[in-house]
């Protein structure tokens, strides 16, 4: 069945649309992650323009994260302190951010830089979750003692202590803030809502329990995309309403069996299997920058 | 300052007067012979408005006319133009990075061509360059002070490749049919990514190699309905759209998760 999306301007199949918000929708009540990484290159994919891609998939994660936030709160796993600490440093980080990103773009080399990003950052990120998820479940096999439950270092002694119960930790405030901040500035260069980088950093920098951090990851990516969305919408009128529904009720169904998944998941297992997909997504990215274009030429975005 | 019927001056402007009305006089009758006063071509659409509404996934329009003798038709279609910037890619260290970009005034939104014989076989290539019969006949290059001419060439060609493959620029030119000798038919197939705004279609009528009627009937191709008023609504009160969208994706995700612990 073919729908006539008025913003984007063409015409695809519904159920395909359907049938991909479902699959992101899985994966983001599955991990926590949005989803914009895939979302966002699949619907430029089937003809999206970018522009349009980019603020439309920003509206449909709300949906998937707020259908998640309610299934993940229900069983206790949303950090609502943490999370309120976490958006305050990614606001700050994405204003600078985008100030980034126009000073990138005057230089006229932005796409190069946002790939450049992807790679780096989903390679580093998805290697190291998949070697540690390994490792953690090979020791489990093995039934060795239970590692420390986090590592002390110099961040434990920065001031401003403060007590997250529902994540069990006792530590400065400004590590999450920081957290936040530096996630802000990455997604508002690369256009995501910065799961992915924010669920490795609360596991690992932080020493959150994964089904929290799934559960808290979600409740800020509310936040993020909401400002995306009015920011897109208010600005360059690229949100596509049409295609962001058509997405999101495939998104909200697939977020649920998502969560129903990944509660019976061990946690390693989840590390493991999104460090198999961010490497997939970045692998893919990396073979691109090295592959001859289809054509030298290509249209930019419309003026 | 009276002239006198035989003053020099009086019989110069008399000879310019005359010379003037020859001209005058030959250039009605090249005129009369190109375009005969009786319309020797009549066209019309079947439709001159295209309504773009949710099920829309392209359109196929008919045109039909007659002429008063036989000839040639040819038929081109034009989308609105507008501005259009490109990048070129090419090699750095490796990696493929866009190093060049050009901004080409006046592309047609979309163009298609359809004629009763091969497009060589119906007009000489200046006629062909002169009304545009054919692609490759698009003043779409980049001016000649941006870039020299071969590359010129190279970035109008990468352009066309590239509408090409989005079904902008359709790669065949399409058949019109002719019914006995005077009556003629085609269809003028439109994608569904096709832009809204007014289209120009043209029709010439060709004999020996020869120009000697046209017409240009204008179709128009717009959103209506609930489309319309969704795209109105996104670019007139952009701010309160935002906000709707982000009401739409909150409900949604609320209802999902009431539905589900129901279920």
């Amino acid at each position: 069945m073919q729908v006539y999306l008025p913003i984007a301007e063409l015409s695809v199949d519904a159920f395909l649309l359907l049938g991909l918000g479902g699959v992101i929708g899985f994966l983001s009540g599955l991990f926590g992650v949005g989803g914009g990484f895939l979302m966002t290159p699949m619907l430029i994919f089937i003809g999206v323009p970018p522009v349009v891609a980019v603020a439309t998939q920003a509206n449909n994660v709300i949906a998937s994260s707020v259908s998640g936030v309610f299934a993940h709160w229900r069983r206790g796993n949303v950090d609502f302190k943490m999370g309120w600490v976490l958006l305050g440093g990614g606001f700050a980080g994405s204003t600078v951010g985008v100030g980034l990103f126009s000073l990138l773009r005057s230089l006229g080399q932005i796409d190069l830089v946002i790939n450049l990003c992807y790679v780096i950052f989903l390679g580093t990120i998805g290697a190291l979750m998949m070697i540690e998820g390994t490792r953690a479940m090979m020791r489990r096999r093995r039934k060795a003692a239970p590692r420390k439950l986090h590592q002390h270092s110099w961040i434990h002694g920065l001031p401003l202590k403060t007590r997250f119960r529902k994540s069990r930790l006792y530590i400065s405030a400004l590590v999450p803030l920081a957290i936040g901040f530096g996630v802000g500035v990455l997604s508002a260069i690369m256009g995501v809502g910065g799961g992915f980088i924010l669920v490795p950093a609360m596991i690992y920098l932080l020493g959150m329990p994964t089904a929290m951090v799934i559960g808290t990851s979600l409740f800020q990516i509310i936040f993020v995309a909401a400002n995306v969305t009015f920011l897109q919408a208010a600005q360059n009128q690229t949100v596509d309403v049409v295609l962001a529904m058509l997405l999101l009720v495939g998104s909200v169904v697939g977020a649920q069996i998502g969560t129903r998944i990944g509660s019976r998941l061990q946690g390693d297992w989840l590390r493991l299997l999104l460090g198999i997909l961010v490497v997939a997504v970045c692998s893919k990215l990396f073979v691109d920058l090295f592959t001859p274009p289809v054509d030298i030429y290509s249209l930019g975005v419309p003026l | 300052m009276t002239w006198a019927l035989t003053s020099p001056r009086f019989r110069k402007v008399m000879a310019g007067t005359a010379v003037l009305s020859l001209i005058l006089v030959i250039g009605a009758a090249t005129l009369y012979r190109a375009f005969p006063a009786r319309a020797a071509l009549v066209a019309d659409l079947s439709d001159h408005l295209i309504a773009i509404t949710t099920g829309f996934s392209g359109a196929s329009v008919l045109l039909f006319g007659a002429t008063e003798q036989p000839g040639d038709i040819v038929v081109i279609v034009r989308g609105p133009s507008k501005p259009v910037l490109m990048h070129r890619k090419s090699r750095v260290a490796g990696i493929w990075i866009n190093t060049a970009s050009m901004t080409i005034e006046n592309v047609p939104g979309f163009y298609a061509v359809a004629s009763s014989r091969p497009l060589e076989d119906v007009a000489s290539e200046s006629i062909r360059r002169r009304h545009q019969m054919g692609v490759e006949y698009l003043p779409i290059a980049p001016p000649l002070t941006k870039a020299s001419a071969n590359i010129a060439e190279q970035w109008k060609a990468g352009l066309i490749r590239s509408q090409q493959r989005s079904g902008l620029f359709p790669n065949a030119t399409g058949r019109v049919n002719f019914l006995g000798q005077r009556l003629f038919r085609t269809r003028l197939e439109l994608p569904a990514n096709v832009p809204t705004g007014t289209y120009r279609v043209e029709v010439f009528h060709l004999r020996e190699g020869r120009v000697v009627g046209a017409q240009t009937t204008p179709l128009s191709v717009s959103k209506v309905g609930l489309e319309a008023e969704v795209f109105d609504f996104a670019q007139n009160r952009a701010a309160l759209y935002g906000l709707f969208a982000i009401l739409v994706a909150l409900v949604a995700g609320w209802i999902g998760h009431v539905v589900f612990r129901k279920g």
